[in-house]
């Protein structure tokens, strides 16, 4: 891609293919002897980073299809199915899930730097654009992945996402049926959405390979912003570039591992583990962080039809950055007020962040039109005016001198940078954090020890076994246990039976099968293979029972309910790996009921009053009293001592694996430490003779 | 990588080969998981349990199809001319010989179980069909016995009997 190769197989079979089809050469002038210039620093290993992530991506998402059903009645079953059954699917659903996230963690500094770095301004104008395609493309398909897995969350956010369309004027809502393929989101909708996501990352592909060409033809830009002049600017793509992107790349995977393993589902909304529901909106529709700034400009305008105008512009306005920026100068480095525009943008982008995970109300309304402002600002108002009154500080001559000017400190900045990000990225988040439990305002349920907490943790076998008795003997006379088999009882990382106690303890229930030969239904004793039967024989049934609320199914529970944790602690529990606060949550619901209700508070009709439970009117008459299920292990048999068995048990039925994710995580990490730490030490050596 | 043209290894190379060769048990190990998810689940595997057949329904010169793993088994209550046809056979004159005694279990002699899937390409003969009293599969002409023998045709092997046991005399279990 970059000029005539000096590749010249020596082997006969090479050079026979190469005559005809002389794609040796390709790979050599693109990733072998592509001239990069030497003063790069590591914000350039991110596209190597999204390189990968899409290989990721590809692989993890083609495997996951292999297991996947796109049908509104079974596509989360499928999904948990996977979860449980299938060999490592925990692993590949959480690499695919998470790997979504850090794809735009990745996008999202790449697209910075190019920023800082002017690597917009020509002759890069089409290659910027490219990327930007890119982007869209990748919103386009993350949100349609989002949308698979069939929980409340993918089904609101399908319906809000596809609603936006509706504000093209005459002929919005004929394109949203258009999309829908019905009268609403429903199984058509989830039909295409599921063959859309799979053919646009091939598309992303595609566009990448332009994208890679248009940088090979015209040069990568560098954080000088001076073109290489001469041999000494540049050095050659391989070993330089190629290890140092390795190095990168392991880095990278450090962090994307600490996510996979140990707190997968923290970028998660725990409402995604609740089945989709037509009939109920959760209290919070957010988007995944990664599109929450955006988000927010869209509900900073009052009108439907200027909101997704001005929600689209915040995007298509970065194509024309190239034109908006006439600096000559390219590298904020010598741009003393574009430097600190820049960063002034950075904070606003995530102060929109945080906002757009705020419900639209007073303050926040406020804010989020004047971060919107700012937003649009800084590309139609800073850049043109800075490139015709800024002074730009003298440029290096050429990247050599560039190189030899540099001190030792050029790695702090990208230090403290990233933690600068990662506090702010974090503050975006808690926004999220914040909005969820804004419902409600009960107290916070306590936090407590768990066995099973931390990157060593271990269910206690006793306690699941325990929690076991509490669920058959309380629980299950109204709650279904849907994805739990009497099998699963015996598995490693389960409460420890043997597959005869499995067996026998399945053979206690009788489930219904048939048809046999005369075509009746018939009752036979449980087998291992069997799963828990369910109180109710549908969800009618258990409406009717339980005063018009049907109580949930437990399986996925301790995943489908959270709270509040509130700044700056949420950032903590990212370090801490607090992922608990399902158990926390089921334990104090069980204790958290009160005989009457504060002064003042109207309690309904058949509701009793808990002091845990969001809005404090539940159905569910208090579940457990002391003394009501009798442990044979002695422990005490108290409310206490019950709720937070069967909260740890109801831990175990929604990640059966935790065991074995985090087990492997360790070695994970351990092998990642010492693979990048000899990456590290064969970059410098690689690099010794060239700085 | 290595420039060096001494013969003696350095420093650098060694650290080169070590890291190339982490690098690539990593691969290897990645591979591992994206291969076995192909492998059947924990379901699939919990759902092929052994099954429990009961005999009584099976009249003398009939048989029935069940389904264990996904697979037909024919269960055919023979004849007793069926049955003695099957053991005058000469072993010899078998392409894969095999007695009928072998093939059934002992003090049930009339009955025979097998797996109703054509050794050839796996499609499924049709039962009392063909020269032998046994099965005729329809797709390229295999013959088998009413021992379920090849003895004519494509197929290279007899039908295979699945692993079952008798847990009375009109109940068995299969698997």
């Amino acid at each position: 891609m970059s000029g005539p190769s000096n590749y010249n197989p020596q082997n006969p079979v090479l050079k026979w293919v190469e005559q005809r089809l002389p794609i040796g050469g390709l790979i050599h002038s693109s990733f072998v002897a592509y001239p990069t210039p030497r003063n790069l620093n590591y914000w350039w290993t991110f596209g190597a980073i999204l390189s990968m992530m899409l290989g990721v991506q590809i692989i993890t998402g083609i495997i996951l299809a292999m297991h996947y059903t796109p049908h509104v009645d079974l596509a989360f079953k499928s999904v948990e199915l996977i979860v449980r059954d299938v060999n490592y699917g925990w692993l590949l659903r959480y690499l695919h899930s998470n790997g979504a996230s850090m794809f735009f963690i990745a996008v999202y500094i790449h697209m910075l730097r190019g920023l800082y770095y002017g690597s917009y301004k020509a002759p890069r104008e089409v290659l910027w654009i490219l990327g930007v395609i890119i982007y869209l493309l990748m919103m386009a398909t993350g949100f349609m992945g989002y949308v698979l897995p069939w929980g409340q969350m993918s089904f609101w956010g399908a319906t809000v996402i596809t609603n936006l369309f509706g504000a093209i004027p005459y002929v919005g809502d004929s394109i949203v049926t258009l999309l829908w393929g019905g009268y609403s989101v429903g199984n058509p909708t989830l039909n295409r959405f599921f063959s859309l996501h799979y053919l646009l990352p091939f598309v992303i592909a595609g566009v990448v390979v332009l994208h890679v060409w248009a940088l090979h033809v015209v040069g990568q830009n560098n954080p000088a912003g001076v073109e290489p002049k001469t041999e000494k600017d540049t050095v050659p793509f391989t070993p330089y570039a190629t290890v140092k992107d390795a190095f990168g790349m392991t880095v990278f995977m450090l962090f994307f591992a600490w996510f996979i393993f140990y707190i997968p589902n923290y970028l998660g909304d725990p409402d995604n583990y609740i089945p989709a529901n037509p009939a109920v909106t959760p209290a919070h529709i957010v988007p995944e962080w990664y599109y929450l700034p955006f988000y927010a400009i869209l509900r900073s305008i009052p009108n439907k039809l200027a909101g997704v105008i001005a929600m689209f512009s915040a995007i298509i306005v970065l194509a024309f950055l190239p034109w908006l920026d006439s600096a000559k100068t390219r590298s904020s480095k010598y741009r003393p007020m574009a430097k600190q525009f820049f960063w002034i943008f950075v904070a606003v982008c995530l102060g929109l962040g945080y906002l757009g995970a705020q419900p639209p109300e007073g303050i926040y309304v406020i804010a989020g039109r004047v971060l919107t402002v700012a937003y649009f600002a800084y590309f139609l108002i800073v850049l043109p005016l800075l490139s015709r009154i800024e002074k730009a500080r003298p440029l290096p001559n050429s990247i050599a001198e560039d190189v030899l000017r540099k001190t030792g400190s050029t790695k702090t900045p990208m230090v403290s940078t990233l933690i600068a990000l990662a506090v702010g990225a974090s503050l975006m988040l808690g926004g999220m954090n914040n909005a969820k439990a804004e419902e409600g305002h009960g107290p916070t349920p306590p936090s407590l020890k768990w066995s099973f907490a931390g990157p060593l943790g271990k269910f206690d076998q006793g306690q699941l076994q325990r929690g076991l008795k509490v669920y058959k003997e309380v629980c299950s006379s109204c709650h279904s246990l849907n994805y739990v088999a009497f099998r699963n009882l015996a598995d490693p990382g389960g409460p420890g039976y043997s597959t005869a106690q499995a067996a026998a303890l399945a053979s206690e229930y009788k489930i219904k099968d048939g048809p046999n030969d005369a075509g009746d239904m018939f009752e036979r004793n449980g087998r291992p293979a069997d799963y828990f039967p369910a109180p109710f024989p549908n969800e009618q049934a258990a409406r009717a029972s339980n005063g018009g609320a049907a109580p949930p199914d437990l399986s996925l529970i301790a995943k489908a309910r959270g709270y509040e944790r509130g700044f700056p602690q949420f950032i903590f529990d990212a370090f801490m790996q607090f992922q608990e606060k399902g158990p926390n949550y089921i334990d104090a619901l069980m204790q958290g009921y009160e005989e009457n209700p504060p002064a003042g508070f109207q309690l309904p009709q058949g509701s009793y009053y808990n002091k845990y439970f969001p809005g404090h009117a539940i159905k569910m008459p208090k579940p457990l009293s002391d003394g009501q299920v009798t442990y044979d292990d002695g422990s005490p048999a108290t409310v206490q001592q019950y709720a937070k068995d069967v909260a740890a048990f109801l831990m175990w039925a929604a990640e059966p694996h935790l065991e074995a994710r985090k087990r492997t995580g360790l070695q994970v990490m351990i092998f990642l430490l010492v693979l990048s730490g000899l990456l590290y030490f064969t970059k410098k050596k690689v690099w010794s003779d060239a700085h | 990588m290595t420039s060096s043209s001494s013969a003696e290894p350095t420093r650098r190379d060694f650290l080169y080969v070590a890291t190339g060769a982490v690098g690539a048990v990593g691969a290897a190990a990645v591979a591992w998981p994206l291969i076995s998810q192909m492998n059947p689940d924990a379901s699939t595997i919990a759902a092929g349990a052994p099954i429990e057949v009961d005999l009584t329904p099976i009249a003398e010169g009939q048989d029935i199809k069940v389904f264990w793993r996904g697979k037909p088994i024919y269960i055919m209550n023979r004849t007793k001319k069926q049955v003695d046809e099957a053991r005058a056979v000469p072993l010899s004159s078998l392409p894969d010989p095999q007695t009928d005694q072998a093939r059934t279990k002992e003090g049930h002699d009339q009955w025979l179980v097998v797996i109703g899937i054509c050794t050839h390409l796996g499609c499924i003969p049709i039962a009392h069909e063909g020269s032998y009293d046994g099965f005729f599969c329809p797709c390229h002409g295999s013959q088998y016995d009413s021992s379920g023998r090849i003895r004519q045709g494509p197929a290279p092997l007899n039908l295979a009997v699945p692993p079952y046991a008798f847990v009375s005399d009109t109940k068995i279990k299969i698997g």
